[in-house]
């Protein structure tokens, strides 16, 4: 079984609220789940939906047609009705949506009247929905009312019980009024029983997550989407877990905060999207110039300029690689699932503070958006290490030079005012205490030290890409970032007999090197080597050929602001197979 | 330090105890300025010395941020903790450094150029924030690291290379600008006027909030206008009679223009800082001291089961 259920409607018509409720449910359920939302750039109205996919099986995309269809309005009716599968049903609430429609695709629910009639609380029709869903899928209600019990209590027993009993109605409605409704899951996943003990995660939490396991402190931003949600998730921690979290007046200040708190010791981040990144560029140089650890979240979506705010795609990766003036290292993560963007965040934060660089996660709206159900997360898998000179460490030297010559590079990273040894840097070429200079010989030895040394020691610490499927395909497709889940569901699609393997790239530069797996090798061995981006220009491919001299046979590129979904993408490839066939 | 107005309450006083003899003018000795013979910001760091000296103040106690300019050299001409950034970039740093460790005593340092120009929106947004963090604007009233055009402050009508029909634009009034944002201590200084300016300094670094000292000193290469003698001549110390704390009054005063230009304390407000507003840090260890644990955040996972 496999079904996918898509609420439709206007902004602020709660199509969140019953898209996350679906989407927690199933996943306690012991369904496999997969979300994701679109939206448009604005607070009220518009079209917008959210999309829960949930099978028996692991899921990590979104398909295009759908299963039952929440309309909250006539314009989701209108806009997603030929998206339907065979025996898809549409439900919604004549009375709200003012229009009735006729055919055994379209079950009217009056949710609005039976929030009425149970509760006396028209606020409670997205659970009548909700509890509409489970009905017509035949799934009990036990998981159901154990959420909402977990969401309401601190509102009242009486919010639970209403809400209770609204969606008990909404699902005796359903079973009683929904004959066509010929949908099957397992009985082992029936919905009732103890709760599966799975996590749904999206990628936005899992890269704040990740943070704050990492012992990140400070966190300094200027609101962007779509890496607000990682602002706001530092920020609903503050208080628990000792962060400052500062609203900055424009994305150069925030930087440049992040910088500053670094230098005082703490480990700090910041994020934007491109157009944020943009104005952080020059900060991004005194990074790396003054080899203060900082860990930058780019959330791409659809530029240049504003662009399209509220959607995705893949553009921003040769510029956060080539950005800023001058040369230094930095380190590039591209989580292509919430777990990775857990780990690689614990990753960038390491790698930042040991070699006192800047470090990325680069990161999208859809990946940000979406939601995974998974068995766990281990936060003891993330490395923490405090690479910096506290008092008790200063106390033992003789003499400090925070830019001091070393054989790796890396220089004693000291906290200020810890001890009487002073710690001085400099955005301007500076000696091994951090004063200016301006000779030839001492300007060497820094490039030679900052960037020359450190470069090999931190493409040691990149792992190599990730390969799915039989290391003999004829055909593999490669990606980075946020496609990992639609390829992967791609090669399980066409399957073992299609010959098709996944290569997918999560930590892009330093660009990894072969000697861990020799994937060059086994690219070479291929027929086709298609290369699968959400951007117009194939950048991984362009860093690819730059990088080992390598060429991909063919490109699949999709730059319309929405992700790939699964059966796009299938058609793609068969389409592909057939023009070289 | 003995009774330390300068700190705010959340500072703990716990920071490490190094044993000294207080220091000493010699211990803030560092690299011979490059700066014009002449240069008022000869001055300015001479008479910084003296302060730091007389407040016993130790070096490590102490972290200088600038930016670029010719004030953005002033770091390395003394000794101490510095972060020497970026042109107009040096208040999100500094504001950055207080909130991670506000145990540590921040001077950020400017040019006119770079604080009032590149700088400007970080001026505004440091003065509604107010962290205890001292500004000191050394203001000629002209750009002298790229030889010699109009900063915010030059006056309408001066010549430069880059403004060959002179400055067009209104010159900024930082000083009614700092009272107009409410600024917690706003101060007018003179290079030229030592003594005072050193008192200046010590009111400027007791004080427990953001502090604007803006330092006239004469450019002697770029500006023939605002010269030494200029500034002598009309530079005017406020008298005993204003009260700082009258904002009105304050506005007047800073408001004027033309041939009495008040030096001293012009306006005071001892708004909340910001250190005791933030839960984590008010009261509280500096957030560099304070500990982590893996463990204690990984309780955040359940909420995602």
């Amino acid at each position: 079984m496999d079904y996918t259920i898509r609420i439709g409607g206007q902004a602020g018509q709660g199509l969140q609220t019953i898209g996350a409720v679906l989407g927690k449910l199933f996943t306690r359920s012991g369904f496999q789940v997969f979300t994701h939302q679109d939206y448009m750039s604005r607070i009220r109205g518009g079209h917008n939906y959210y999309q829960v996919r949930f099978a028996d099986h692991p899921v990590s995309s979104s398909r295009s047609q759908v299963d039952i269809l929440v309309a909250l309005d006539k314009v989701t009716v209108a806009e997603h009705q030929d998206e339907m599968a065979p025996g898809g049903i549409i439900i919604y609430d004549s009375e709200t949506v003012k229009e009735k429609y006729e055919g055994e695709m379209f079950l009217d629910v009056p949710a609005r009247k039976i929030a009425m009639d149970t509760a006396g609380n028209r606020l409670m029709e997205n659970t009548v929905d909700v509890g509409a869903i489970l009905g017509m899928l035949g799934l009990g209600l036990e998981q159901l009312e154990k959420l909402l019990e977990e969401t309401f209590l601190r509102k009242g027993r009486e919010i639970v019980d209403q809400n209770v009993a609204a969606a008990r109605a909404g699902s005796d409605y359903a079973r009683e009024n929904c004959g066509q409704c010929a949908f099957t899951v397992p009985a082992d996943a029936s919905g009732d029983g103890p709760p599966a003990r799975r996590m749904l995660l999206d990628g936005t939490s899992a890269v704040g997550l990740g943070a704050l396991t990492s012992g990140c402190r400070f966190y300094s931003a200027y609101p962007m989407t779509p890496s607000t949600g990682v602002f706001t998730f530092m920020a609903s921690q503050a208080k628990k877990h000792s962060l400052v979290v500062e609203q900055a007046e424009d994305e150069i200040a925030a930087i440049n905060m992040a910088l500053g708190a670094s230098f005082a010791g703490v480990r700090a981040m910041t994020g934007t999207a491109g157009g944020g990144f943009a104005l952080m560029v020059e900060g991004l140089s005194l990074a790396g110039m003054t080899e203060t650890p900082v860990v930058i979240y780019v959330g791409q979506r659809p530029a240049p300029a504003t662009g399209l705010p509220t959607r995705t795609e893949q553009g921003d990766l040769l510029y956060v690689l080539h950005a800023a003036h001058g040369e230094f290292p930095r380190v590039i993560m591209a989580p292509g699932t919430p777990e990775q963007a857990f780990y690689l965040t614990g990753k960038a934060f390491d790698l930042a503070e040991k070699y006192q660089i800047p470090a990325f996660i680069i990161s999208d709206q859809y990946l940000a958006d979406t939601e995974w159900s998974l068995d766990g997360l281990d936060p003891s898998r993330i490395e923490y290490h405090d690479y910096r000179l506290r008092a008790a460490d200063l106390e033992k030297l003789d003499d400090y030079k925070r830019h001091a010559y070393t054989d790796t590079g890396v220089s004693p990273l000291a906290e200020p005012g810890a001890s009487r040894h002073l710690v001085v840097t400099d955005s301007d070429e500076h000696d091994e205490d951090g004063h200016i200079i301006e000779d030839a010989e001492t300007r060497t030895r820094m490039v030679e030290k900052r960037l020359l040394k450190k470069m090999p020691l931190i493409r040691e610490e990149i792992s190599p890409p990730l390969l799915y499927g039989d290391d003999s395909a004829r055909t593999i497709i490669c990606g980075w970032g946020s496609t990992y889940g639609v390829m992967k569901e791609a090669v399980d699609d066409i399957g073992g007999a299609g010959g098709i393997a996944m290569l997918h790239f999560s930590e892009v530069y330093p660009f990894p090197g072969t000697s861990k797996f020799d994937y060059l090798a086994l690219l070479g061995r291929a027929k086709r080597t298609i290369c699968i981006e959400n951007n117009a220009t194939s950048q991984f491919a362009q860093l690819m050929r730059a990088e080992t001299g390598f060429q991909f046979s063919d490109h699949i590129n999709k730059f319309d602001g929405r992700p790939f979904l699964l059966d796009e993408l299938l058609a793609k490839l068969k389409a592909l197979e057939k023009s070289h066939a | 330090m003995p009774d330390d107005p300068g700190k705010s309450k959340s500072e703990t006083g716990k920071g490490p105890e190094i044993e000294g003899k207080g220091p000493a003018i010699e211990d803030y000795r560092g690299q011979n300025p490059a700066w014009c013979p002449g240069c008022g910001n000869l001055q300015i760091l001479r008479v910084f010395k003296m302060a730091m000296v007389e407040m016993g103040i130790e070096p490590h106690e102490l972290l200088l941020v600038s930016g670029i300019g010719q004030a953005g050299k002033f770091p390395h001409y003394t000794r101490c903790n510095t972060f020497n950034g970026l042109h107009g970039r040096t208040l999100p740093v500094a504001q950055a450094i207080r909130m991670a460790n506000h145990d540590m005593r921040v001077i950020a340092v400017a040019g006119d150029g770079d604080c009032y120009g590149e700088g400007g929106n970080h001026f505004l947004a440091a003065m509604r924030r107010n962290l205890n963090v001292k500004l000191f604007v050394h203001d000629n009233q002209v750009y002298g690291l790229t030889k010699g055009q109009a900063s915010p402050t030059t006056d309408e009508g001066m010549v430069t290379g880059t403004q060959p029909f002179g400055v067009l634009s209104a010159p900024m009034n930082p000083v009614a600008l700092a009272v107009a944002m409410d600024c917690s201590l706003v101060v007018r200084g003179f290079s030229g006027n030592q003594e005072e300016l050193k008192e200046l300094m010590k009111t400027v670094l007791e004080h427990k909030g953001f502090a604007l000292l803006d330092i006239f000193q004469n450019c002697v290469t770029y500006n023939e206008i605002n010269t030494f003698q200029w500034y002598k001549e009309h530079c005017d110390p406020v008298g005993e009679d204003h009260d700082p704390t009258d904002r009105e009054a304050a506005f007047r005063l800073a408001l004027k223009a033309g041939d009495r230009i008040p030096t001293g304390v012009i306006y005071r407000h001892d708004r909340p800082l910001m250190e005791d507003l933030i839960p984590v840090i008010a009261g509280a260890e500096p957030l560099v001291r304070q500990p982590f644990s893996q463990e204690d955040v990984a309780g955040e996972l359940a909420r995602f089961y």
